[in-house]
């Protein structure tokens, strides 16, 4: 990303920690972060399929917001059933403009000791905080509060060892299920811990002080999590078909063309009560000109970000890849992007334009790698 | 055998006129875990500093440049099934193509080894 001349490379509080594990430092959304360890991304991403990863996520945006009745003035900016949700569960939901493009998504939290409405918690991704922040505050301005947490950090706790892991140095952890949260002492620490995470496998992610945060990351590392940067981070969601904000999604495309009808449900979609309702209601009744999927490239290339889609055998273009590369777990090259609906369907032919050349790929059925939550 | 190395951390190693080409051990340290190479096909006409090949990592793609102008002879086809062999030997078993020198005096803008190693101490 380019930053402005002049602009400091913020730190996490895991910076130093990052350092002495021979992390390799890149700018990302503004912060200093580790993009690999000298094990590699391949092996990093390995690691966390068949073990644990531990990675740090202190860049993201965290926040309680405070008022009465909060899930409903929350429902006011997105499309998601926050209302619903009983106290400890977790939505992933999206931050809406008013034209029904996606400004952000975002991890939505009912405390699990908010018994009167009142609190939530939102994690928001490190590239928008800042104008997720201020959108919310001033859309709801004077009726609920948000307070920004920059004095937390986040650490992801990801793979099928991280319950074991969890089971030593904090076992109340074990009683969550995927997509609920509480506040468990973790190592002696007090962490806000949510069952969740980018991966696709089970695991934690655990909003610490900061000033704890390397305590307890030495702790995780010590019962055998691997540290993991952020380029594993990259293709263990790509492999998980989960969509990265500003490639994936972003302000042009709305929910129903990204394929996340699903975070749209029947209440929501009856009351149109959310920005960019219209948009979504005549994407939901008249169809979408275009829809995210999944790709396999059926060669060895990879195709990126960036790669034109075209019809089959010399066929005009029809779509843009969004996100694309080697995915360490199926063995080959990945790829998400956007192509029209006749050509949605799993297993239908289309062509990547890779450095100029046609190469013959399918539209795949996403995840490419299975989820293995830890669901009740 | 004369071996030359470039700025853009190619190297080739020469035997009469042809040229045998990869990329160096700090290439292949930059670029981290190589999963696809393109290489060009024999025949192809390489000009000195053009694109000549692209090496894909996990984290991204790069470009290949021809160190030498020339007429491509072979490629390695053992890249095809073995693209870590980039990583593992990449100045030998992971060499990428072999190339007919145009103008042999063209060797004589390069580094050889000890200006090479001194440019790379130079970078960190």
């Amino acid at each position: 990303m380019l930053l402005a001349p002049g602009t400091e490379l913020k730190r996490t509080p895991l910076h130093d920690l990052h350092l002495e594990l021979g992390g390799k430092m890149v700018p990302f959304a503004g912060y200093e972060m580790p993009v690999q360890y000298p094990a590699g991304i391949l092996t990093e991403h390995k690691t966390t399929r068949a073990g644990a990863g531990l990675f740090d996520v202190s860049h993201m945006g965290q926040a309680w917001l405070d008022g009465p009745d909060v899930a409903a003035l929350f429902e006011t900016l997105v499309p998601g059933d926050i209302a619903g949700l009983k106290p400890g569960q977790i939505r992933y939901t999206l931050l809406m403009a008013e034209d029904g493009g996606i400004l952000d998504d975002l991890m939505v939290t009912r405390p699990v000791d908010d018994t009167d409405g009142s609190r939530l918690f939102l994690v928001v991704n490190a590239a928008c905080k800042d104008q997720d922040f201020a959108h919310i505050a001033e859309r709801l301005a004077g009726r609920a509060t948000l307070t920004r947490l920059d004095d937390r950090a986040l650490l992801a706790l990801q793979g099928p060892g991280a319950a074991a892991i969890m089971r030593g140095l904090g076992p109340a952890a074990l009683d969550l299920t995927f997509m609920t949260a509480a506040p468990v002492e973790i190592a002696g620490v007090p962490c806000l811990l949510s069952r969740s995470g980018y991966t696709g496998e089970d695991g934690f992610e655990i909003s610490v002080p900061a000033g704890r945060a390397v305590d307890l990351a030495r702790a995780l590392l010590g019962a055998g999590a691997s540290p993991i940067g952020l380029g594993a981070r990259d293709s263990l969601r790509l492999e998980a078909g989960l969509c990265l904000y500003g490639h994936d999604i972003d302000t042009t495309t709305d929910p129903i063309e990204a394929s996340l009808a699903w975070t749209v449900p029947k209440r929501r979609r009856a009351a149109a009560d959310f920005p960019g309702a219209a948009r979504v209601l005549a994407a939901l009744k008249d169809g979408v000109s275009r829809k995210r999927v999944g790709i396999r490239p059926l060669g060895r290339a990879p195709a990126r970000e960036g790669v034109a889609i075209a019809a089959p055998d010399g066929g005009p273009e029809i779509g843009i890849v969004t996100s694309g590369g080697f995915g360490p777990s199926v063995e080959g090259p990945v790829a998400m992007g956007y192509v029209p609906p006749a050509y949605a369907a799993p297993g239908t032919r289309i062509d990547l334009l890779v450095r100029g050349k046609p190469l013959p790929a399918e539209v795949a059925t996403l995840p490419f790698t299975p989820h293995r939550y830890a669901k009740p | 055998m004369t071996v030359k190395y470039t700025e853009d951390h190619e190297w080739i190693a020469v035997t009469g006129s042809t040229g045998r080409v990869g990329i160096t051990d700090y290439a292949q340290g930059q670029l981290g875990d190589v999963v696809f190479v393109d290489l060009p096909a024999a025949g192809v006409l390489l000009e000195k500093g053009g694109e000549a090949a692209v090496v894909e990592s996990v984290k991204a793609a790069s470009e290949v440049f021809a160190p030498v102008t020339g007429k491509v002879t072979a490629s390695n086809a053992h890249l095809e099934a073995e693209p870590s062999l980039v990583n593992s030997s990449p100045e030998g078993d992971g060499w990428f193509f072999e190339v007919e020198l145009s103008d042999l005096a063209e060797l004589d803008g390069l580094m050889d080894a000890a200006a090479y190693k001194d440019y790379v101490a130079s970078l960190d």
